[in-house]
């Protein structure tokens, strides 16, 4: 009989402690972000979306064999002798020619790992996130810029990949 | 439905309708205003308990449809479920997964006919009104049951059959809580009981033998929680353990049906509540100290708002009772506290 008292009583008290809490969190400031409207700061060094200062890579495919994925394709050639010498922003001189420097965002898995080998420091991840797609080959980030001389075809980009995109 | 005759009257050419015509006519009218009210009521609310979970959850809600808030996201929600498809399982009874939900939807709609929202604004006086609204309440149960057969699926007839013994249960100390308001009207008659508690806020029941009729009101609360199958006592659409209950195989306008009866019963009870245990559409002080200002069926709105609010507050803060604790609270503390009071009450009616 007094358990049964004592139980109906508890019973009302949790009640109006659990109504309370309630109705203190009804007025507590809301943490949801409005997203499109209102975005977080990302940190600087936050490991988004790669990027590629083509003009400093010295086509030494580091950064490939580092990677886990495999998701970066390079190919190179030697520059000819009779061509002008480039130099990289750090000094170093470029040999190679890099004809195709092709990043597939869709496998990277952000480790970072391709850009600590970088001797010029010319692969960084940004902070950018935005940049969903409807189709999985625009993923591929495309940053070679120069055209091959040896009359070697360019290839788009490794034929593995290709066929993960489809 | 007097006055609406009355209005009707005005239109040109009304008079000349045979009179066996014209006496149909207030009715069909009144139940076309009564839906409309009560779609709005619905859409309103839906949206309402959208905005209340999420600010006690520190969400914000919907605030993009419509602008301000997201005030039209309902009105979106219900467009998309117009538009989509009405599936009826391949093994289902046809003819009974069909009709169910129009079943619980009736039960909510036709006790609307009953509640005073003003004055004068009813639709029909019954003198066993409060009996109407408890029979008619309680075909809703035949509906979910209907349902919960009809998807021949074994979540779908748990949920049924939940609903059934929990909405029979609780029908019970809810029926008794009320009788220590009708005890002393002496009257089935919501109208009655409504105008038994004009001349300020000392007159309403909820006050009336403190705290007696107090307790009456909570344990009505509390019962008529269980009735329209709300959290704490969701057990019939327990979404962790039957997918959705008793509307698993339900989609599209059927789907909406189960939705618009489940709010309309939330405003049913409310709106009983209101008229029973807080004046209904009377003012809060005596007509003499501060005139009435607000229209009674704004005022009768008002109050069940708030009830329906409390609702929510109460679905946000507790969590799901188990079936045999909901049988304990039914059977063990609400029908023997709702016994006691009745006693109460008329021992103190007869002898005061
Ligand atoms: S971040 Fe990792 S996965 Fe992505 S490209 Fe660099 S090494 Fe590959
Ligand atoms: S490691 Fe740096 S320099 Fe070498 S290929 Fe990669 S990006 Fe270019």
């Amino acid at each position: 009989m007094w358990n049964y008292f004592r139980d109906i009583g508890l019973g009302i008290v949790t009640v109006l402690t659990s109504m309370g809490v309630a109705w203190r969190h009804l007025f507590t400031r809301s943490v949801t972000l409005q997203y499109p409207t209102e975005k977080w700061t990302m940190p600087e060094r936050s490991r988004m979306r790669l990027f590629n200062k083509i003009e400093d890579c010295i086509g030494c495919g580091q950064c490939a064999r580092a990677c886990p994925t495999d998701c970066i394709t390079i190919q190179t050639e030697k520059r000819g002798k009779d061509e002008p010498e480039v130099f990289a922003s750090d000094g170093t001189q470029i040999k190679l020619r890099t004809y195709v420097f092709d990043i597939d965002m869709a496998l990277c898995c952000y480790c970072s790992l391709c850009t600590f080998p970088c001797p010029t420091h010319c692969l960084v991840m940004t902070p950018e996130y935005e940049y969903s797609v409807y189709d999985k080959l625009d993923h591929i980030y495309r940053f070679a810029k120069e055209k091959p001389l040896s009359g070697k075809a360019q290839k788009p980009h490794s034929e593995k990949t290709e066929s993960h995109g489809q | 439905m007097q006055s609406i005759a009355e209005l009707l009257g005005l239109l040109p050419g009304y008079s000349s309708i045979p009179e066996t015509y014209r006496a149909l006519i207030p009715v069909v009218v009144s139940c076309v205003v009564i839906f409309a009210c009560m779609a709005l009521a619905v859409l309103f609310a839906v949206w309402l308990e959208r905005k209340v979970s999420a600010h006690i959850q520190d969400r914000l809600g919907p605030m993009y449809v419509g602008g301000w808030h997201g005030w039209a996201q309902t009105l979106a929600d219900a467009v998309k479920l117009l538009l989509k498809e009405d599936i009826v399982p391949a093994s289902a009874d046809k003819l009974l997964f069909k009709v169910a939900p129009f079943v619980v939807f009736l039960g909510a709609f036709a006790a609307f006919v009953v509640i005073p929202f003003g004055a004068s604004s009813f639709v029909a006086d019954l003198n066993i009104g409060l009996l109407y609204v408890f029979a008619v309440g309680s075909l809703s149960v035949i509906g979910i049951i209907m349902a919960g057969w009809a998807s021949n699926n074994k979540y779908s007839l748990y949920g049924g059959m939940r609903a059934a013994a929990q909405i029979i249960s609780y029908e019970i100390p809810s029926a008794i809580a009320i009788m220590t308001v009708v005890i002393p009207v002496g009257s089935l008659s919501l109208v009655e009981i409504v105008n038994a508690q004009q001349g300020g806020i000392q007159n309403w029941f909820i006050f009336r033998y403190p705290p007696l009729v107090f307790l009456g009101f909570i344990i009505y609360f509390i019962a008529s929680l269980a009735e329209v199958n709300r959290t704490p006592f969701d057990i019939p659409e327990a979404e962790s353990e039957l997918v959705a209950g008793y509307h698993t195989e339900y989609s599209g306008m059927r789907f909406a049906f189960f939705f618009l009866a489940e709010y309309a019963n939330m405003f049913l009870v409310a709106s009983v509540a209101t008229a029973l245990f807080l004046g209904g559409w009377t003012w809060f002080v005596p007509e003499s100290v501060v005139p009435q200002f607000i229209p009674g069926p704004v005022l009768f709105f008002g109050k069940v708002l708030a009830l329906v609010f409390v609702q929510m507050w109460l679905r946000w803060s507790l969590p799901r009772l188990r079936v045999d604790q909901l049988m304990y609270l039914s059977w063990k503390v609400l029908l023997p506290a709702s016994l006691a009071l009745v006693l109460g009450v008329g021992w103190v009616t007869v002898y005061w």
